[in-house]
């Protein structure tokens, strides 16, 4: 079954960010639904809606987030849209 | 629906910053049918039926967190009250069986396993009282057993034998882990009305109404409540109120999000959502921060029942709001060293034994996690947990008393004992003697509460 995640990150502005989660994504055959971000007193703020295609590869994907969260001093996390539903509707 | 971005940015704060996380996902598991005449075989069957059931229980719960961004703090098991299905068994064997429960949880990998326990409330059978003789030696072997005791309910009255029995063991157990801080008695509880589905440890069995096998939650979340109030400073009370009710629906709801998948998964019932506000020694993880920041110089003075009644109530309106089965304990927990601002308290003089016991008639729990003088004799802590049940009593409602007399260590030092359980200044008893009532013996009659019918 497919589902919906939300991935957010967060980090110094700097060239690339976009590019280089986008491409991860990619690579792990994620659709974007949906996508936003800002820059708050020079702190880059990204958030996705994206569809999970296999959540059996998850873990690849974590790990793959962790390299360019380390390279590019970023926080990134994926959490499934479901939460989110659970706390803010009723 | 689509989701805000201002909400996903409150849920990953929430996470990130503000510890929130699911305390405990726990296993609860019936073992009546684990009963035999040959007690090689009791071993056997219930080593199997544990790491049958909960053999997957960390790997689900760790997977769920993973894919959900909410960590699962505690993955635990719960167990019928080993005491009812000791039958003729021996101490040495009821010792042999803590080591074989322990075994299971190492296998399985949770953190303890909670039902080394005795209903003890009206009268001791043989095979409780085998189980209490075997406890401080079980504590003391063990590493992730964890073992409760009821002695009082509103509807029996409290057994003052078995109170003072506990004081003994609670002392001895004391003794034979004195090298380690007396470790052994955190892993120890009291109980006064104990409920059949609590999640949280020490006190954690699976209670005799229970089915086959179970999955309930305790959610926890002092941070996330303390944040929310800090950004209202001039609200009035009402509004306070208000805003720990609306912060315990959201911390409830992913609570229970999480409990049922893990439980659907598992291919197991889905129990009760417990709504404690649990704390840690994480920064601004705090019970007492909250009560301090609702306007309380330092937890313990005057004005501290009122804050707490109020918190308690709020978050109890805003869980049961948020989930459909509520059950457990559900209410806030004020150990004293797993909570830094309850430490504190206690180093500045503003919190005393007195104003904690007080606070347990607003509360869920008890007395809870505190070091006492080493010097305090058993017919002492028994007294203390007879004064702690005969609140529960009368209030109708949980008590419990897990205290930690330090042998060796006296009013003023510090204990650490690491982890979640987290340091505590020792607490000094009062120097007069309780013993005359505790040799008394028998039962305190049931209150007229019980006659309800």
């Amino acid at each position: 079954m497919q589902k919906r995640a939300v991935v957010t990150v967060v980090g110094k502005d700097q060239v690339g960010i976009i590019a280089r989660v986008t491409n991860v994504l990619a690579d792990h055959n994620m659709n974007i639904h949906d996508i936003s971000q800002t820059i708050l007193q020079d702190y880059f703020t990204m958030m996705m809606i994206v569809e999970m295609a296999d959540k059996n590869r998850l873990d690849d994907l974590l790990e793959a987030f962790e390299a360019v969260e380390k390279d590019m001093n970023l926080t990134i996390s994926i959490q499934l849209e479901d939460v989110f539903q659970a706390m803010h509707r009723i | 629906m689509t989701i805000a971005y201002n909400e996903i940015q409150e849920t990953i704060r929430m996470v990130q910053m503000e510890s929130l996380d699911i305390r405990t996902v726990t296993m609860g598991i019936s073992l009546r049918n684990c009963a035999d005449s040959d007690f090689e075989r009791v071993k056997a069957n219930i080593y199997h039926k544990i790491t049958k059931y909960a053999g997957q229980l960390k790997p689900v719960a760790e997977q769920v967190e993973k894919e959900y961004g909410i960590p699962i703090v505690n993955k635990r098991i719960s167990i019928t009250p080993i005491a009812e299905v000791l039958g003729d068994a021996t101490v040495e064997q009821a010792v042999e069986l803590a080591k074989v429960l322990d075994a299971a949880a190492e296998e399985t990998g949770v953190d303890f396993i909670g039902g080394y326990s005795a209903l003890v409330h009206k009268g001791v059978t043989h095979a409780d009282q085998t189980l209490l003789d075997a406890i401080p030696e079980a504590l003391a072997t063990t590493n992730r057993v964890c073992s409760s005791v009821s002695i009082g309910t509103t509807r029996t009255g409290i057994n003052i034998d078995a109170v003072a029995k506990l004081g003994e063991i609670i002392k001895e157990t004391a003794e034979r882990t004195k090298d380690h801080n007396s470790i052994g008695c955190a892993k120890f509880v009291a109980f006064c009305n104990p409920v059949e589905d609590n999640p949280f440890m020490a006190g954690a069995f699976h209670g005799t109404g229970e089915g086959e096998v179970v999955l309930s939650v305790g959610v926890s979340g002092p941070g996330v409540v303390l944040n929310a109030l800090k950004r209202y400073p001039d609200a009035d009370l009402g509004e306070v109120a208000d805003v720990i009710k609306k912060t315990a629906f959201k911390i409830t709801r992913a609570g229970e999000l999480l409990g049922r998948v893990v439980a659907s998964r598992l291919n197991v019932p889905f129990g009760i959502m417990d709504l404690s506000l649990a704390p840690t020694n994480a920064m601004n993880d705090s019970v007492a921060e909250i009560l301090e920041e609702i306007g309380l110089e330092s937890v313990g003075t005057h004005g501290t029942i009122a804050a707490l009644a109020l918190m308690n109530d709020a978050v109890k309106k805003g869980g049961a709001m948020a989930s459909s089965y509520v059950g457990g304990l559900s209410g806030a927990f004020i150990p004293v060293s797993e909570d830094n601002g309850m430490i504190r308290g206690i180093e500045d003089g503003s919190l005393s034994l007195d104003k904690l016991e007080a606070m347990t008639c607003v509360c869920s729990v008890g007395l809870d996690m505190i070091a006492l003088s080493g010097e305090a004799s058993a017919e002492t802590l028994a007294a203390i947990i007879a004064d702690e049940a005969a609140i529960g009593m009368i209030n109708k409602k949980t008590t419990a008393v897990r205290i930690i007399p330090v042998i060796g260590k006296d009013e003023g030092e510090v204990v650490e004992f690491g982890g979640l359980l987290g340091r505590a200044p020792i607490i000094g008893v009062k120097p007069f003697s309780s013993e005359k009532m505790i040799r008394r013996g028998g039962r305190i009659p049931a209150p007229l509460q019980a006659l309800i019918n």
